[in-house]
């Protein structure tokens, strides 16, 4: 597997959310190699904004070479504020896919949990498509929803929201209380509060769980120290408590790092 | 085609351009993207004696036509490096410059011995990251400090020293007299200049540290004025860098007065950057018929 720059070309955007945008990308390789869980590093055409923007993959067309990345406009005059006024056919530099992805086999014919918090749901619908397993997709969000129904196709769904307006008031966790679930694994991507609560669930209840993490980068394939994470062990390639969550991530086994 | 070798201390290089400590690893994930049979050199993220866990996180904020970092110069010390590292640069038809960090001179003695027996071509002494508590940029904020350790190091490294120089200060010309008087054979600079930014919605710094260094095009025309000043004020070969990002820049830091020319912050936003730096100088000579790197290098009086 290997990781190239490539010119993309998008194929659609759409604005799915307040803030929230889907967009499909047309590229040559990256598509091809991508795994659940990867990212792609995105760069303006501002020149001013140096450093890619990391993106998470929601989805991957590997027959037709797209990649859809649904991201959140994080401001005023930021990168991906950019992003979000681009149409189709307008071209994006690219680099990817980056990262490890989720350990799919290790849901192989189990019961399994997909959590995802905000901005964090995206990268578990890609993953929802290819766990072959019991699938159970535990959605959270502040308030207004966001491809939950796309994950019907492929899971259970289960939703929580901070304001009640949607399945359990709350979140990802008092929705598994709430429905009285249970997994034998768990794939987890969101805010690092809710990483955290997961973790310590799985660790009471003695649940295999992954979490991809997030962390400012610089240059996404691990050469700068930017965006490390704390590992519980020395890390075999940094000696060191730390880990690279653009390398070494942005999936970890939850025991591997300190949240 | 023109001649681009040009010699460090009697090291010579395929052509001028290198990489930025730091910016770079020790090469292996660049590697997937460019061919370092094609540079100059490589040098290598900074290492000390023990391994270096470095700053909390968040390390890296963008600004305008830059970026602020603050590593905190995490390293997994000399013996991992001496068996990994090295090895896998020996693979290249490249030289090989370590990036030496330390917080006491001993520190720096320390690694620049051990690296004496290891095939490294040029070592390069870390005085100048603004981002550790302890030893770097406090030898090179001080030109007393900086003419010592200097004499200290050059006592146990067996290779050619460079010492790198920190924009951080009143006259950077005093420093680089302090680095040739203490008897480094090559300087290099800049390093990255100390920046804040503030993170407004959260009321608190981008960045864990506080401050961070500050590097990227933005701090181009600083780099290129400091180069021409330190030309102008000693005799040593320079490594001219700070936000080279193109041939065009670079060719600006040669004629300023740099012997070679290092990309740093540059491969994060394209990681072909060096090469096409390296291709892009050789195709400035060949369309002018300048026959040789030299007759441009210090061209601007």
């Amino acid at each position: 597997m290997s990781k190239v720059k490539e010119t993309c070309t998008i194929v659609s955007q759409e604005q799915i959310g307040t803030g929230i945008f889907s967009m499909w990308l047309q590229t040559k390789e990256i598509a091809a190699q991508a795994v659940p869980g990867q990212f792609v590093s995105v760069y303006t055409r501002n020149g001013s904004k140096l450093l890619p923007r990391p993106i998470s993959i929601c989805e991957i067309d590997r027959e037709q070479g797209r990649l859809r990345l649904v991201y959140r406009v994080t401001g005023k005059g930021t990168g991906t504020e950019e992003f979000s006024g681009l149409h189709a056919k307008v071209t994006l530099e690219v680099m990817g896919p980056l990262g490890n992805g989720f350990p799919l086999k290790e849901a192989e014919g189990k019961k399994v949990f997909l959590m995802g918090g905000g901005i964090g749901i995206p990268p578990m619908l890609q993953l929802a498509k290819e766990i072959n397993g019991e699938k159970m997709a535990v959605l959270g969000y502040r308030d207004e929803l966001f491809l939950n129904t796309e994950f019907e196709k492929y899971a259970d769904v289960y939703l929580a929201t901070e304001d009640g307006s949607a399945g359990t008031k709350g979140n990802v966790m008092d929705a598994i209380r709430e429905n009285g679930l249970k997994a034998d694994v768990i794939f987890a991507c969101g805010p690092k509060p809710m990483l955290r609560a997961i973790k310590a669930y799985a660790l009471e209840n003695g649940i295999e769980c992954w979490i991809s993490m997030e962390e400012r980068m610089a240059c996404g394939i691990g050469a700068c120290l930017g965006c490390v994470c704390q590992s519980k062990e020395v890390d075999e390639h940094s000696n060191v408590h730390n880990k690279r969550v653009c390398k070494d991530g942005p999936v970890f086994k939850c025991t591997e790092v300190e949240l | 085609m023109s001649n681009v070798k040009v010699t460090l201390a009697g090291v010579e290089l395929k052509n001028p351009v290198m990489t930025a400590s730091g910016t770079f690893g020790s090469g292996a994930e660049y590697s997937e993207f460019v061919d370092l049979n094609r540079l100059g050199a490589v040098v290598t993220k900074g290492v000390a004696n023990v391994p270096w866990p470095g700053n909390p996180t968040p390390r890296i904020a963008e600004v305008t036509g830059g970026m602020l970092n603050a590593i905190g110069l995490q390293n997994p010390g000399i013996d991992t490096f001496c068996k990994r590292d090295i090895p896998f640069l020996k693979q290249y038809d490249t030289k090989i410059i370590v990036n030496v960090c330390g917080k006491t001179v001993e520190d720096y003695c320390e690694v620049v011995e051990r690296l004496g027996d290891e095939p490294v071509d040029l070592l390069e002494l870390n005085v100048s990251c603004p981002n550790v508590k302890e030893g770097c940029i406090a030898f090179g904020q001080n030109p007393y400090a900086l003419e010592d350790i200097t004499k200290e190091v050059k006592k146990y490294a067996k290779q050619p020293l460079i010492i790198k120089l920190s924009p951080n200060v009143t006259d950077i010309t005093e420093m680089a007299r302090a680095a040739e008087s203490g008897g480094a054979d090559i300087v290099s600079l800049i390093n990255t200049l100390t920046g804040m930014k503030i993170d407004i919605n959260r009321r608190t710094f981008a960045i864990a540290n506080k401050t961070g260094g500050m590097s990227g095009p933005a701090v181009k025309p600083i780099a290129v004025r400091m180069v021409y000043q330190v030309a102008n004020a000693i005799s040593l070969p320079i490594i001219g860098m700070g936000g080279i990002a193109t041939a065009e820049d670079a060719l600006e830091f040669l004629m300023a007065g740099a012997t070679a020319v290092s990309v740093g912050t540059a491969n994060f936003f394209n990681p072909y950057t060096t090469v096409e730096v390296a291709e892009g100088i050789e195709k400035f000579l060949d369309d002018r018929g300048i026959a040789d790197i030299h007759e441009i290098i210090g061209c601007v009086k």
